[in-house]
């Protein structure tokens, strides 16, 4: 029995947390949120590391792992405010083209050069109307597409038949949203050409369990910074002649982000095991990690926040970036009083 | 990740099982106290069979099993499945027998491991006094050698089981002169000893959970004293960590959890049933993720015990802050999903669950401030989880004896 991340996957997330450190600096994440630089040259390098194709079967040149591994990028990710498509491309449409069996895009995925953005709003519950299918062309429009420079994107309706579109056949506009850290886009159809890649609303479904899970662990990585943030300067800042570090009312509140935050661990890595291992736990799972991370994201990001007391609010210490970066997985692919509910249906406690 | 607990294990759970199926009936019932023939029976079997103090060597009365985490668990797993009964499981059986098997005596380990863990001697824990809580250091029940005894006085408070104890392990301050810390000592008596009173303390619930006991001139043995003079806190804190980790476990919550789902069901205002009701639901499916959390980090916990490798001690610090607040929490929504209904306790007809909701919901409250006040809890997390500086100690002020003002004398020039 042995319930952690095993020595391969340590030592992946060793390199890849060392990457990070090294090109994902507070200044380069400032650059791609502005608009100064784009996420490309991180993509790259990231896709070199053989993350892009990181669940892609190696026939289709992949490294063909699993969810936990991709939880456990995922986390480090979060911990970085990493920009860049790790949880569109990456996961969410190699895991629905290479299940669908249009697997042609896949090879483009995985060495870096081709990236598939998904547009599922209207599957996970449209707050606007509703794209439209007939005879292979879309007509409507699909907000918060991730990411806005896709080469493609994924689009799932509500009942789950899901079309790919070309870029270039799209009317598309950048949203700006608070997290600058990923980049989000409207896609508006008129007629647009598209290709059905799936009927089976099954495979959506899973497909976006997988993005939550994927959504939980990068909360858990973005947390984790904000409180080793918070604990650092906690010690560092000093009032009264002392760190202020060295006050109950400080260290209660780190200990509480601390309490809270620890057992989302374990539960973030079960979340990934599950698909790979506990099918039948994963959709329940990844469904109550990501709402529960949410829950704990947005009280470790308050707190670490007010422990940096006015200097948290400024954009001085950028801290902002990871705060922003929680709200934005909170409300992303379903609420988390959404997620719950579809929990509390899959339990047969309500009906849809 | 490997979550199965191996083939080689099969044939283990099979005899557990089959224990069990072979031996419900022998049980102690709701109405056999810790004292009864029935409790010391059933202690005895479980014991014989290694389902209790299954690692205890032969020679102190044990079963005398090498540990191992993963039958340990097992066993946990099936006896909780058939809510077999445990056996008993008081503080002389938890608290007292391991720190008396690393740190007794010879004759001590003979003389009260095989009592204790067959349910014949009852021990009570004499820690906290009115005047020492979260600063147990500081406690004042004094001991003074006598030719060959302790002869003690003070008073303890929050001792649990005084009124069915026949021994108390016993923590006393010997050496009055040396720093808090390393004058204490930890003594073993008997309860029936001469100047010993115990007062119940009522507690909210309406039951005496817990006792006031005051000691008068009572003389105990020099011998009866675990680890050296001075040496009680080292002794006491070994302890504590045993205490700590037992008072809320994810796998109980789990259960508490899936019985407010049941009482949603059953349970209806204006003849709908609560459970659709979107706002009581929420509340629960909420407290369903974090109990998921402290049960997978319970997980991690259990692995880190077989993979030594593996650094859990942040997540075993938590365990006692989230989980007795997480309890509180699932009582309360238990309570609330019943409405006025909610209220009854006692002997009102309408009580539901025997009143356990309100009970319970005041217990673990109790729970939250006993075996370390959440309080205390941020502070060890702080510190020794994330290497936080302790709070400055403020030094007792020394009082100046007052000056009198220099003035003249009425007269002098």
């Amino acid at each position: 029995m042995e319930f952690g991340l095993s020595q391969d996957q340590l030592l992946l997330d060793d390199s890849v947390r060392k990457y990070l450190s090294s090109e994902v600096s507070i200044d380069a994440v400032r650059k791609i949120a502005s608009g100064e630089q784009s996420d490309s040259d991180i993509w790259r390098g990231l896709a070199d590391m053989g993350l892009a194709g990181i669940i892609i079967p190696e026939a289709h040149g992949g490294a063909e792992l699993g969810m936990l591994d991709a939880v456990a990028i995922a986390e480090a990710m979060g911990y970085a405010a990493c920009p860049g498509p790790f949880l569109s491309t990456a996961v969410m449409s190699a895991h629905l083209l290479n299940h669908s069996g249009a697997t042609d895009p896949l090879a483009g995925m995985a060495s870096g050069d081709y990236r598939v953005g998904i547009a599922f709003s209207d599957f996970v519950g449209s707050r606007k109307g509703a794209v439209t299918e007939s005879a292979s062309k879309l007509s409507g429009q699909s907000l918060y597409a991730l990411d806005a420079s896709a080469d493609a994107y994924l689009v799932a309706l509500a009942d789950g038949r899901t079309f790919m579109v070309e870029s270039e056949h799209l009317d598309r506009t950048l949203l700006t949203t608070i997290d600058t850290t990923r980049s989000v886009c409207e896609l508006n159809f008129d007629q647009t050409p598209a290709c059905l890649v799936t009927d089976d609303a099954q495979l959506v479904r899973d497909t976006l369990y997988r993005g939550r899970a994927i959504q939980a662990a990068d909360t858990l990585g973005a947390a984790q910074y904000m409180l080793d943030q918070a604990v650092a300067y906690s010690l560092d800042r000093k009032q009264f002649n002392r760190a202020i570090g060295s006050f109950q009312a400080v260290k209660h509140m780190c200990a509480e982000m601390a309490s809270q935050l620890e057992p989302c661990r374990a539960f973030v890595w079960y979340a990934g095991h599950a698909f790979d291992e506990a099918a039948e736990d994963a959709a329940a799972t990844a469904c109550h990690a990501k709402a529960h991370l949410s829950e704990v994201g947005q009280f470790v990001a308050k707190t670490s926040t007010e422990v940096h007391g006015g200097m948290g609010f400024t954009d001085l210490v950028g801290l902002h970036y990871w705060f922003k970066r929680i709200g934005f997985n909170r409300q992303l692919l379903g609420s988390p009083e959404a997620v719950r509910h579809e929990v509390a249906v899959m339990q047969g406690l309500c009906g849809d | 990740m490997d979550l199965s607990y191996g083939s080689e294990y099969d044939a283990f759970r099979e005899e557990v099982r089959s224990f069990i199926r072979e031996n419900k009936d022998k049980q102690p019932q709701a109405g056999d106290g810790i004292k009864s023939q029935a409790m010391r029976d059933w202690q005895a079997l479980l014991i014989e069979n290694g389902y209790h103090s299954r690692t205890i060597p032969r020679e102190y009365g044990g079963y005398g099993a090498e540990p191992d985490i993963i039958k340990s668990r097992i066993i946990a797993e099936e006896f909780g499945a058939e809510r077999m009964h445990r056996g008993f499981n008081g503080q002389g059986v938890t608290m007292l027998t391991p720190v008396l098997l690393e740190m007794g005596t010879e004759e001590q380990k003979k003389a009260f491991v095989e009592p204790t863990i067959r349910a014949e001697m009852i021990w009570c824990q004499g820690y906290s006094e009115p005047g020492a809580g979260s600063d147990l250091a500081s406690l004042t029940t004094k001991a003074e050698l006598d030719g060959d005894e302790w002869v003690i006085n003070g008073q303890k408070i929050w001792t649990s089981t005084a009124h069915h104890a026949d021994w108390i392990f016993c923590l006393v301050r010997t050496e009055p002169d040396a720093p808090k810390h390393l004058g204490i000592s930890f003594l073993l008596f008997r309860m029936d000893t001469p100047g010993i009173e115990i007062r119940p303390l009522v507690d909210m619930t309406g039951d005496a959970n817990f006792n006031e006991v005051f000691f008068t001139d009572v003389r105990v043995p020099k011998h009866q004293i675990v680890g050296e003079r001075g040496q009680g806190w080292q002794v006491a804190n070994a302890i504590l960590g045993h205490e700590r980790g037992s008072l809320a476990t994810p796998d109980a919550a789990m259960n508490r959890l899936n019985g407010v789902k049941r009482l949603m069901r059953e349970e209806s205002i204006n003849g709908a049933a609560i459970i659709d009701n979107p706002v009581f639901r929420d509340r629960l499916l909420k407290l369903e993720g974090r109990v998921l959390a402290m049960q997978y980090n319970d997980m991690r916990l259990l692995s880190a015990k077989i993979n030594r490798n593996q650094d859990v001690r942040l997540a075993g610090m938590i365990v006692k802050l989230i989980g007795t607040e997480l309890r509180h929490e699932i009582e309360c929504l238990g309570i609330d999903v019943m409405g006025e209904i909610g209220l009854s306790y006692g002997d009102n007809p309408h009580v539901r669950g025997r009143g356990s909701w309100q009970y319970q919901y005041m217990f673990y409250l109790g729970l939250i401030i006993g075996g370390g006040t959440s309080q205390i809890q941020k502070n060890i997390i702080s510190e020794r989880g994330l290497g936080m500086p302790k709070e400055p100690k403020v030094e007792p002020k020394k009082v100046e004896p007052k000056i009198a003002p220099k003035i003249p004398a009425a007269g002098a020039k």
